[in-house]
C-alpha cells in the first residue's frame, strides 16, 4: 500500500480520538481505588479506635504520610510513563521519598523507645495479614492502571508496569494502614515492603508482555 | 495537530503528509549503517503513522510535538530491527528530523500494510481499500454498501486498529 493512500485512511478516521491519557489514567485510578475501598470496607474494615487514634497517634498518621508520599510521586511517574516522549531520567528518584521519609521515622522511633523493644513492635501482631492484604487490595487498581497504561504508549513498558504496580500497593497500603493496629515504623518498614515487591514485580513482567504497541 | 485531534480532516490529512516526508528521513537517516532496505523504511513510516494516528491522544498539546513524533518513530525502528531478528543494540539515534524531509516513496508501495490488509474480513478490506486507494468518502462507501457512514467510519478505526496489533504481533 502506498503511504499516500493510507494517510487516505487515516485521515477519514479523523474522529475517532479518544480522551487524553492524563484523564483516561486518572479515572482508572480513581475507579480502582473506589473499588479497592469497597471491598476493605466490606471485608476489614477500618480498626475500631480510628477516629481517636487519627487525633491522638502520630505513628499511626505517619503511617498514611509514608503510603501517601509514595502513591503521589508514583501517581505523577505513570502519567508521565504512559506518554511515548517522557524521559525518565532520574525522576524514578521521585520514588525514594516515602522510604526516605520511612527511614527518618525508624530513627526517631529508635530513640524515643528503648531497644529491648524494638523486636517486638517489629514483629507486630498483624504481619502475615499484611503481607497478604496489600496484594489482594491491590488487584482492582493494579488492572486499572494497567488497562490505562494500555491505552496510552509507553516508551518503556516494563517500568510503567513496575511503577503501576507500586502505585496500586501504595493505595492498597494506604487502606490497610487505616486497619492495622501495628503503628510502629519499624513494623511498616519489616511488612509493607513485601506487597510493594510483590506488585512491582508483576507489573514489570506484565508490563513487558502486555504494554508494547 | 491540535486541529486534527478536534476532528478536522484536511487539517489531518496535511499533517500526516508532512510528518509522512519528515519521517521518512529521519527513519532513513537512523537506519543508515544498518543496512535496511528502501522499501523496509517505508514500512517503518507507515507502521510509524498508524501509531501516531492510534495513539495521538497520548499527545500533550503543552508539549512540542516533534520529540512525540520522534519517540514513536524510535520505538517503531526498535520493533522494526527485532521483527529482522536483529537485536537492536545500534542507538538509533533521532533527536531531530532531517530539515528537508523525503518524499521520493510516497508513491512507492509498502509490503506490510498490503499484506496484512489480506487478514481482515472481506468488507473491512473493502471499507479501507475504498477510502485510502480508491480516495472514496466514509459516506460514498456507507451508500454502496448499505451501511450507515458511522458503522463505516467504526470499521475503518477496527480495521486500522487491527492492522496496528498485526505489525505489533509480527514484532514478539
Amino acid at each position: 500500500m502506498k503511504t499516500d493512500d493510507l494517510i487516505k485512511a487515516l485521515a477519514a478516521d479523523a474522529k475517532s480520538v479518544e480522551q487524553p491519557i492524563a484523564r483516561t489514567l486518572a479515572v482508572a485510578v480513581g475507579i480502582g481505588a473506589l473499588l479497592s475501598l469497597a471491598a476493605f470496607l466490606a471485608t476489614l474494615g477500618m480498626r475500631a479506635d480510628f477516629a481517636q487514634a487519627a487525633s491522638t497517634s502520630i505513628r499511626f498518621l505517619f503511617k498514611f504520610v509514608v503510603t501517601l508520599s509514595l502513591a503521589v510521586p508514583a501517581f505523577l511517574l505513570v502519567r508521565g510513563l504512559s506518554r511515548p516522549d517522557f524521559k525518565l531520567d532520574k525522576r524514578l528518584w521521585w520514588l525514594a521519598l516515602g522510604p526516605v521519609l520511612l527511614i527518618g521515622g525508624i530513627a526517631l522511633e529508635m530513640i524515643s523507645v528503648p531497644a529491648d523493644a524494638w523486636q517486638a513492635r517489629m514483629i507486630g501482631h498483624n504481619s502475615f495479614y499484611c503481607m497478604v492484604t496489600i496484594p489482594l487490595l491491590s488487584l482492582a487498581p493494579f488492572a486499572a492502571i494497567l488497562y490505562a497504561l494500555k491505552c496510552g504508549a509507553p516508551a518503556n513498558p516494563a517500568i510503567a508496569g513496575a511503577v503501576g504496580g507500586i502505585l496500586s500497593a501504595a493505595i492498597a497500603a494506604t487502606l490497610y494502614a487505616s486497619h492495622c493496629a501495628d503503628d510502629s515504623p519499624l513494623f511498616v518498614m519489616a511488612w509493607y515492603p513485601f506487597g510493594f515487591a510483590l506488585m512491582a514485580a508483576l507489573g514489570a513482567m506484565i508490563g513487558a508482555r502486555f504494554l508494547r504497541w | 495537530m491540535r486541529a486534527a485531534t478536534a476532528g478536522d480532516e484536511p487539517a489531518y490529512r496535511t499533517l500526516l503528509e508532512d510528518l509522512s516526508r519528515l519521517l521518512r528521513g529521519a527513519v532513513r537517516r537512523g537506519f543508515a549503517g544498518v543496512g535496511v532496505a528502501r522499501d523496509d523504511v517505508e514500512d517503518v513510516v507507515q507502521d510509524t503513522l498508524l501509531a501516531i494516528h492510534l495513539k495521538r491522544h497520548t499527545w500533550d498539546p503543552a508539549m512540542p510535538l516533534g520529540p512525540w513524533v520522534l519517540a514513536i518513530a524510535r520505538n517503531k525502528m526498535i520493533d522494526d530491527l527485532r521483527r529482522r531478528g536483529r537485536r537492536p543494540e545500534i542507538p538509533i539515534d533521532l533527536t531531530q528530523f532531517d530539515i528537508e524531509g523525503d518524499d521520493q516513496q510516497a508513491s512507492i508501495d509498502a509490503q506490510d500494510v498490503a499484506r496484512i490488509l489480506n487478514g481482515l474480513s472481506d468488507r473491512n478490506r473493502d471499507i479501507v481499500q475504498s477510502i485510502s486507494i480508491d480516495g472514496h468518502s466514509a459516506r460514498d462507501v456507507a451508500d454502496r454498501l448499505g451501511m450507515t457512514e458511522v458503522a463505516v467510519r467504526v470499521a475503518l478505526h477496527r480495521s486500522l486498529k487491527a492492522l496496528a496489533d498485526t505489525y505489533q504481533e509480527k514484532s514478539r
